[in-house]
């Protein structure tokens, strides 16, 4: 038994924002109660004293990668997942682009007996939506499911051809999976590093303008709405495609989506070839950034995700056009998501749903601080002062644009199946 | 008056009053190249790596004459020759030429912000010989000088550049030079070479318009910068060659719309007939040939200052309490 006391309690879920402890029992919660009134009930348990820290339920990321199977010198489960848990996740969903990719069941399996034997989080795979990723045939999606997928995607291989999009989401929408789309109309551009803008022009670097995502976007939705499947739009970073979200779910569609840290963060003013900046979809212009800023606050995003996309340094200390797409972010998602609560452009309460029951519902799933929930809780604090160092992440890379970057909130513990994961 | 350069990675950086020091130091330097014996030996001893990550025969050849005129010695590698091709990567080349303690090390990519990258892994001064479509700052300075020779100042010029200016470095190092003197800029060439955000290079207030008719461009211009049309770039927006000839082709009928005093400058390699009459290029408001020569002054000035000033010489020991 775990009695966390003296907490903060923030529960999207239910609306509670009051002083509770919390016993857990096993892999779930056990109580909940006013704080004090559980010190008979847990006579015996472990204590962890949460005064002065926000109580949440268990952070879930909708998007990363762990690299493993076959990347295994840029992460792996054991390493991510650690990263994971210091960043207040007890959940990862991790996307198909392994190798070999996440296509087949036998993949699916070996991820999850991997992780049930080295991680430190739960592992929620994703599964891919065709074959190899390649856009051309469906992959395994139901047996994938049955072993235990929670969405499928070719994240990073966006599929090109509406046809198979509709097939996907056709056969999804039977299996109630969710379809979860990089958008990306590569035939907008060739070989773009950054987004198009003053400063791709400036910098000499090929860009792709913003239209690049929201034109598939627009299209995935048209074609979402053909078969009335769950369609969730991944690392969101385009007004346009905001907006075409925002108009989807006004319509009632069944539209979610996400947006990364980074996005809400930083701006292409920050690319300086520094390879470190370098994502896909890129960082966007302040407008866009401060849209996005705006969907996290009005609801219109769903779940703030990571896309952690680590890459050894190797892979990452070259030319800024030769480098790949990608940046670490378990770690500092909470406390830059705590950067516009200071700056009053986000309500806690708004932040602890988009890493909660925001991403949850993408899932269909709920989660909640309640009686009989899963004993998954992350505790975090508002004002703790620390900074991020890469070459203490516990992540295998370093390619984090964060990196020496001071904050204020940090996760404190992260437990998961009530077990401490991670205590700071 | 002096200035120090850790490194010569772009014009963007640099002030007005810094590039008129580099221009000022180039003077003597363009003397020399009149004289019958041309080779100093002030850089002796000094050796130059000159790494050409990209097929490049005049700025290589330009590099290598400044620093043989100046006595140094030179590390040559060029990336047919490399071992690129082998899988080595960037860093590791330029660390293995650094392992041969040169002095410095100029670098030609085809990457935009590949001198930028090595500067922040190398100890020893970097010069950007070209990188990708960022900038050419000595392609700028060489202009600017032979601007100002002609026209005695580089203050608040009319500049039209004609071609590629999206994928080009020398009108972005040229436009963010000469802005720092007030120069007006007229942009022209197919729209989709001329995207809006072109508008914002430069500082603040630069005035930077975009024009698709060649008419417009020349009317009032000081200067004419006329890109090499790079046949490489035409397949991405698809034009055909003909086309770029009939709309953009600097003719003597049209370089008459210009000021008749309006210089042509040409960074080559030209190719006459495509972007250029034959008799613009060697007419008398062409300044092609003392662009080449005056290439040789500004790089003989930049490895001078970046390698020669004796400013990194380790200090003397200090004998004055020997005798304790």
């Amino acid at each position: 038994m775990l009695l966390i006391s003296n907490g903060r309690v923030m529960d999207p879920a239910s609306g509670t924002d009051s002083p509770r402890d919390i016993l857990l029992d096993g892999d779930r919660i056990a109580a909940v109660a006013p704080t004090g009134q559980l010190a008979e009930r847990a006579k015996g348990a472990e204590l962890f004293d949460a005064a002065n820290f926000i109580v949440a339920p268990g952070f879930i990321d909708l998007h990363c990668h762990l690299r493993e199977p076959g990347g295994e010198s840029s992460e792996t489960i054991e390493t991510g997942t650690r990263a994971a848990a210091r960043g207040g996740f007890t959940a990862v969903c991790p996307m198909p682009n392994t190798r070999p990719v996440n296509d087949n069941v036998s993949v699916t399996r070996s991820i999850i007996e991997r992780a049930a034997a080295v991680s430190s989080v739960r592992v929620w795979p994703i599964g891919a939506a065709s074959m190899g990723s390649k856009g051309e045939a469906l992959s395994e999606i139901a047996a994938m499911k049955q072993a235990g997928i929670v969405a499928v995607s070719d994240d990073g291989h966006p599929i090109a051809s509406a046809k198979l999009l509709r097939q996907v989401m056709d056969y999804c929408r039977a299996l109630d999976l969710p379809v979860i789309d990089h958008c990306e109309d590569s035939s907008l551009f060739a070989g773009a590093v950054m987004r198009e803008g003053k400063q791709s022009v400036r910098l000499g670097l090929r860009g792709m303008p913003a239209a690049t995502e929201s034109l598939a976007v627009a299209r995935d939705v048209q074609v979402g709405e053909l078969t009335n499947c769950r369609l969730h739009i991944a690392h969101l970073s385009a007004r346009a495609s905001l907006e075409l979200v925002r108009a989807a779910k006004a319509k009632g569609l069944p539209v979610t989506c996400e947006v990364t840290p980074h996005h809400f963060t930083l701006t292409d003013d920050d690319v300086q070839y520094d390879t470190r900046y370098k994502m896909n979809p890129p960082l966007a212009s302040r407008e866009d950034r401060d849209a996005l800023i705006a969907g996290l606050a009005d609801g219109t995003v769903d779940a703030i995700a990571t896309d952690h996309a680590p890459h050894e340094p190797a892979l990452k200390d070259v030319e800024f056009d030769r480098a790949p797409f990608g940046v670490t972010g378990f770690e500092t998602a909470i406390a830059l998501g705590l950067d516009l609560v200071h700056a009053g452009k986000l309500s806690l309460m708004r932040l602890v749903e988009l890493f909660t029951s925001g991403p949850a519902s993408v899932l269909g799933m709920t989660r909640s601080i309640a009686e009989n929930q899963p004993g998954d809780v992350t505790i975090f604090s508002t004002d703790h002062n620390w900074t991020f160092l890469a070459q203490e992440s516990a992540s295998k890379s370093r390619n984090s644009p964060f990196d020496g970057r001071s904050f204020r909130g940090a996760p404190m513990a992260t437990i998961v199946a009530g077990r401490i994961a991670y205590k700071r | 008056m002096s200035h120090r350069f850790a490194h010569m990675l772009g014009i963007e950086p640099l002030s007005a009053e810094e590039i008129i020091f580099l221009l000022d130091q180039s003077k003597p330097f363009q003397e020399i190249q009149r004289h019958p014996l041309k080779k100093l030996a002030t850089l002796r001893g000094k050796t130059v790596a000159l790494a050409f990550f990209e097929p490049s025969t005049r700025t290589r050849i330009s590099f290598a004459t400044a620093a043989s005129r100046l006595g140094a010695d030179q590390m040559n590698l060029q990336a047919e020759s490399s071992s690129l091709k082998k899988g080595e990567s960037l860093l590791d080349t330029v660390r293995t030429l650094d392992a041969m303690k040169p002095d410095c090390i100029v670098i030609r990519h085809s990457s935009s912000g590949a001198p930028d990258f090595v500067s922040r892994h190398l100890p020893l001064p970097v010069i950007n010989a070209g990188d990708g479509t960022h900038e050419h700052p000595t392609q700028a300075l060489l202009d600017a000088l032979t601007i100002r020779d002609r026209r005695g100042t580089l203050e608040k010029l009319n500049i039209t550049i004609l071609g590629d200016i999206l994928h080009s470095r020398v009108a972005r190092s040229n436009i963010h030079l000469l802005a720092k003197f007030g120069c007006r800029f007229t942009l022209c060439g197919p729209a989709m070479w001329l995207p809006r955000e072109l508008e914002c290079l430069g500082p603040a207030g630069t005035s930077i318009r975009r024009v698709t008719r060649i008419a417009e461009a020349l009317e009032g211009a000081d200067v004419v910068l006329t890109l090499r049309v790079q046949q490489e770039r035409l397949h991405e927006p698809a034009l055909p060659i003909d086309e770029y000839i009939l709309q953009y082709q600097l003719t003597p009928e049209r370089l008459r719309l210009a000021r008749p005093d309006a210089l042509v400058l040409h960074p080559g390699p030209m190719v006459r007939g495509l972007e250029i009459d034959p008799a613009v290029a060697d007419g008398p408001q062409s300044c092609v040939l003392e662009q080449v020569t005056n290439g040789l002054a500004v790089r003989m000035a930049l490895l001078f200052l970046m390698t020669g000033s004796g400013a990194d010489a380790p200090p003397e020991k200090d004998f004055s309490h020997a005798a304790d």
